[in-house]
């Protein structure tokens, strides 16, 4: 069974289609990116994936349930998490607060439990603890986890989101520009990161601009201009492809109707 | 001497009923940034539904359940049917629609019930106990007790609990607290239960020394809201020091100015702490990074 399947995604902004009719697959351990041009529809698609948005028409199933403009809090317990473009952190949180907060689903337990201090509820809380911490040293964020969220620098802040939604073992992963802001050093961190989670099953759908990262990277590669998918297939293939090269090289008409 | 301390009895049992309105405040304004204003109608509605049921035959403790409970769903209704269906829309959009359904509960309790005056039995009767030279209603000891023990019980369920933690995650950032799998709305139901049914639990416990009646609502709420303000928004331990403060010094300014100064003394404090510690007397950062 295809682990993330999109159907004919599509979804209209005052009468202009933002994205129309893009359908692709993502297998367990693949990193599949979604690219195209800026303005070319590829977070509004993410969007409509993680049910921020409600999508016009098509279809999102996960693992064979149909899971279209779900609310988000229930696509994370379905095992899909995301980070965002523009982040959404806990900013009054430290570091630490923000990763144990992707922990939120494993730690529950009963409200009477917490309450009264009993030891299972110390123990899921220790769990957390630790595993958060875990999760940051991957990250390189160990020695920040004291720190309010809202005083690291962007890059930091990138990572930080990426800990917190490993945290919830997710089966597919949306990462929206995961190394912009990043240094050439955080980036090839970031880049090995990705490899490493994708090699342990989770799929990968990633939204990125340095395209030396993603032709790296990627298994599959799904090209967007204007909100249609317009190539799809192997690095190599797609970065032969013509109409691709066109659309980021930009024709007339494709200038401004960008943004 | 025994003076001085009949005013701090009395500002301790009106504090506490500010305290608990405050600590009301906290809850909802914790999961969702709203100051919610319909607060103090909770609190008529506790006073006026148990009077009603009491009135009507049902004994007292069994009477003050029912209006705790009703209350409560009447606060879940309100979230429900004026709240979320504006989710999106900016904060003072939201504390404007709180006002609205302030004046509709005023205009509904005035329909259903009446506009009289209503009170019902102390809990444990009217004998007044005689400290240090000063008297104290036992209903005060009441008032009190309620606040301190609602204040424990909210305190460990925002420092100590998961979904507590929650409420606090999903103040801080709504998509984030999503996106690690809480469910928002879930949190703002809960936030309005609890809220409506301390709320109510402040009319409870008050009625006896205070009355009640279809319009009591707004100065409650609006003496809860300098409460929870002085004490810093947000923040338990500041709605209850700062609902007891403003008692204390209501009751002070009664006794040794003049009663008709008291109502204005609180609103005076409350503008010198907007314009010198605008934060509050705890700030609102220690809670938030429970």
């Amino acid at each position: 069974m295809t682990l993330l399947s999109v159907e004919g995604l599509g979804i209209a902004f005052g009468g202009i289609k933002a994205v129309h009719d893009v359908s692709f697959k993502v297998e367990p351990g693949e990193i599949v990116s979604v690219i195209g041009p800026n303005g070319a529809g590829k977070t509004t698609l993410f969007n409509m994936i993680s049910g921020v948005y409600q999508p016009g028409s098509g279809r999102v199933v996960l693992e064979g349930e149909d899971v279209t403009g779900m609310a988000p809090f229930r696509l994370a317990q379905r095992g899909m998490s995301r980070t965002f473009q523009n982040l959404q952190i806990f900013q009054n949180m430290t570091v630490l607060e923000n990763a144990i907060s992707g922990f939120h689903l494993q730690e529950k337990g009963p409200v009477l439990a917490d309450l009264l201090h009993l030891p299972s509820s110390r123990r899921r809380a220790r769990a957390a603890d630790a595993g958060a911490r875990k999760l940051l040293a991957r990250v390189g964020l160990e020695r920040a986890a004291d720190r309010e969220a809202g005083n690291l620098s962007y890059g930091s802040l990138k990572r930080l989101e990426i800990a917190r939604a490993l945290a919830m073992k997710p089966k597919v992963l949306l990462l929206d520009e995961p190394a912009a802001g990043c240094n050439a050093v955080e980036t090839e961190e970031i880049d090995h990161l990705i490899a490493e989670v994708a090699a342990s099953g989770t799929a990968i759908l990633l939204v990125e601009h340095d395209m030396k990262m993603v032709m790296r990277i990627s298994s599959h590669i799904v090209v967007l201009d204007h909100g249609e998918k317009i190539a799809e297939g192997a690095p190599a293939e797609v970065s032969r492809n013509p109409a691709v090269i066109a659309a980021y090289l930009g024709t007339e008409e494709g200038a401004d109707a960008d943004g | 001497m025994s003076e001085l301390l009949q005013f701090l009895f009395s500002g301790l049992t009106v504090g506490a009923v500010y305290a608990l309105v405050a600590l009301g405040f906290t809850i909802i304004y914790n999961a969702s940034d709203v100051v919610n204003f319909a607060q103090g109608e909770f609190v008529m509605l506790g006073g006026m539904i148990t009077w009603f049921a009491h009135a009507a035959g049902l004994p007292l403790p069994l009477a003050a359940l029912i209006a705790i409970v009703a209350t409560a769903a009447l606060g879940v209704a309100i979230n429900k049917l004026a709240i979320e269906p504006a989710r999106g829309a900016p904060v003072v959009s939201l504390i404007i629609i709180t006002i609205g359904a302030s004046v509709f509960l005023q205009g509904a309790a005035q329909l259903v019930f009446d506009k009289q005056i209503h009170s019902f039995p102390a809990f444990s009767g009217d004998t007044p106990l005689r400290i240090g030279g000063a008297t104290i209603q036992p209903q005060s000891l009441w008032v009190i007790g309620g606040a301190l023990l609602v204040f424990v019980g909210l305190w460990l369920f925002f420092t100590r609990t998961l979904l507590g933690r929650a409420v606090l995650a999903t103040s801080n950032n709504r998509l984030a607290a999503q996106l690690v799998g809480i469910n928002t709305n879930f949190v703002m139901t809960l936030s309005f239960a609890l809220s409506a049914g301390i709320g109510a639990l402040a009319g409870v416990l008050a009625t006896p020394i205070t009355l009640t009646a279809y319009n009591v609502g707004i100065g409650f709420a609006l003496k809860g809201f300098a409460g929870a303000m002085l004490g810093g928004m947000g923040n338990p331990k500041g709605a209850l020091a700062g609902g007891f403060l403003i008692g204390l010094i209501e009751a002070l300014t009664a006794g040794y100015l003049s009663s008709t100064y008291k109502e204005a003394a609180a609103f005076v404090v409350i503008l010198l702490v907007l314009f010198f510690m605008p934060q509050g007397l705890f700030g609102r950062k220690s809670t938030e990074r429970v």
